[in-house]
């Protein structure tokens, strides 16, 4: 393993974030008070308890899964995006390193990023309402298997993006909708039948719900099939960052 | 003798059907400065990335010191530094880091000092806190270099290395790359430069349409394929070239003041000495005279021509 190799990947996609380090964490702390401003006071103060769980705090799962998928999906896709449309990726590719210790220096950092935004979310959520996590390791697994998952979602983007339009598409076409519809704000027990069966095609949902329960043990599916589905995506995304370096898709001719 | 890179049957077919590589095979030898010549499309840049592994080939094998590009291919490329054509650099990182940087990606320990002296070779050290956003042309050309070196690679490919720099850098990178040539590293350079090639190179390697078409010693190129040119300044101005000189197969110029014969000056009997006879038996003088040999460009566009 070139260690070396992937240290420097990560430690420049890390000093990149910390270039802008201002925006990276006034971002999503904005983003977080005017979510709990609207949905937890205004719209939150209207709602009954939700599973027994006061609204405010019910929602703040939902909330940190928002930002990092946006955060995972946008860090991950430029980091990979940006050299290329540089021409500075030549020095990766001529490197001697592996696909799995290229894609572990971007994703790595770009997940790091993420975890980091996601505790910002959390911590200013505690100005804001009381909660208490009752598994903190599932916490954790989630919160780290979800930024790996979908920074991997993100670099495989990057890679097919052919043009900057083509690195917001999906994010603000497909991912923001699913995140949204993901019971972020809401119990999918709350929807008709029918849509509670819709949103079960919503891999999303699997996500929140397997989050949200390890705070409140409370959660619209399984934890099991929580855990399987974010395997799923995760051997998913591994299968397709594997089949974009053996064929060279969009970075080698 | 293990030759520093080894290229066997190289074909490199691109998804949209075009061929840049047509069955290449070259040998290039450890310490030597190859020149690769060839116009716009001709496949330089398509080689140069197939060895360092950017582009992937369409069949053909590449050895770097017998090391496999495919199956050791950490071996290959920790060999290998590369200065591509374009100044493609992070304009928001300063010098001394994007080196540094390049240095660990190949997986060496940093190592301060060779950075420090690096970057002094190549005038740069003044500029180390600079963004390289902030630099001219020539400097992010040095920079590059810079990166290229930063982990002290055994073989360096220089594409276009002196494109759209001034003389004076020019001839500060030929220095440069004498240097380097002189601690044991390996050159290969794509130059539209044929002065460069002419001035640097040991071997010259000529590509056209994808396929190489020769690979010779410069001196023997220059030999082989060279002609040489007398110049006779005239006494008096000619109108025509009298009929019993029409063997020779000269040209008038300067409004007939010069009298121009072109010759092989490999071959034993060339011509010069009859020629100068026959000016003398036709009463033909002569004030001055000069020869000069053909250049490399004049070389290499014969060679394009023939292919």
């Amino acid at each position: 393993m070139n260690y070396r190799g992937m240290w420097a990947i990560y430690s420049f996609e890390m000093a990149r974030a910390f270039r802008t380090v201002g925006q990276s964490v006034a971002s999503p702390v904005i983003s977080t008070v005017l979510y709990f401003i609207v949905f937890g006071s205004a719209i939150g103060s209207r709602i009954s308890d939700v599973g027994g769980v006061q609204y405010g705090a019910f929602i703040i799962p939902g909330l940190i899964m928002l930002t990092i998928l946006g955060q995972s999906i946008s860090n991950a896709s430029f980091g990979i995006y940006f050299p290329r449309f540089t021409g500075t990726i030549y020095e990766i590719l001529s490197a001697p390193l592996s696909f799995i210790e290229i894609t572990i220096g971007y994703v790595g950092a770009a997940a790091t990023k993420s975890f980091i935004i996601g505790l910002i979310v959390l911590i200013t959520a505690n100005f804001f309402v009381t909660f208490e996590i009752m598994h903190p390791f599932w916490m954790m697994f989630f919160l780290v298997m979800t930024c790996v998952t979908f920074n991997m979602l993100g670099f495989i983007i990057g890679i097919w993006a052919d043009g900057f339009e083509k690195l917001q598409l999906i994010p603000l076409l497909i991912i923001t909708p699913l995140t949204f519809l993901g019971g972020s704000f809401y119990s999918i027990n709350m929807l008709p039948d029918f849509w509670q069966k819709v949103s079960l095609l919503n891999p999303v949902v699997y996500l929140v719900s397997g989050f949200r329960w390890s705070f409140y043990e409370n959660s619209d599916v399984s934890i099991t099939t929580s855990v399987t589905m974010i395997l799923v995506f995760l051997f998913i995304c591994l299968g397709i960052i594997t089949w974009i370096f053996k064929t060279g898709f969009r970075l080698k001719n | 003798m293990t030759h520093a890179i080894s290229v066997h049957n190289l074909e490199k077919i691109y998804d949209n059907g075009f061929q840049a590589l047509d069955d290449v095979s070259l040998e290039v030898r450890r310490g030597e400065i190859m020149a690769l010549l060839g116009p716009n499309g001709a496949g330089k840049t398509t080689l140069i990335s197939t060895i360092c592994g950017i582009v992937t080939a369409s069949a053909g094998h590449i050895d770097v010191f017998d090391y496999d590009i495919i199956k050791d291919y950490r071996k290959a490329r920790s060999c290998i530094g590369l200065v591509p054509q374009e100044l493609t650099t992070d304009a928001f990182e300063t010098v001394w880091k994007t080196v540094c940087f390049s240095r660990i990606l190949f997986g060496k320990k940093p190592d301060p000092d060779y950075i420090e002296s690096l970057l002094k070779s190549l005038s740069l050290w003044e500029k180390k806190d600079s963004q390289i956003r902030m630099l001219s042309g020539g400097m992010k050309r040095r920079v590059m270099i810079a990166k290229a070196l930063s982990h002290q690679p055994d073989i360096l490919f220089l594409d276009e290395p002196t494109a759209g720099v001034d003389v004076e850098l020019r001839k500060s990178m030929w220095q440069l790359v004498r240097e380097l040539r002189e601690t044991g590293v390996t050159i290969i350079l794509t130059t539209h430069y044929l002065e460069e090639a002419e001035e640097m190179a040991d071997r010259i390697g000529v590509i056209n349409n994808g396929k190489l078409i020769l690979v010779e010693e410069k001196k023997t190129l220059m030999k082989k394929l060279g002609k040489k040119e007398l110049v006779l300044d005239l006494h008096s101005p000619l109108n025509d070239i009298p009929a019993d000189l029409s063997e020779f197969n000269l040209h008038l110029v300067q409004d007939g003041h010069q009298l121009v014969f072109t010759y092989d000056p490999a071959k034993q009997d060339n011509g010069v000495v009859r020629l100068l006879d026959c000016l003398k038996d036709n009463s033909i003088k002569c004030k001055d005279f000069n020869t000069r040999q053909s250049t490399l460009e004049e070389i290499f566009v014969q060679l394009i021509g023939d292919a």
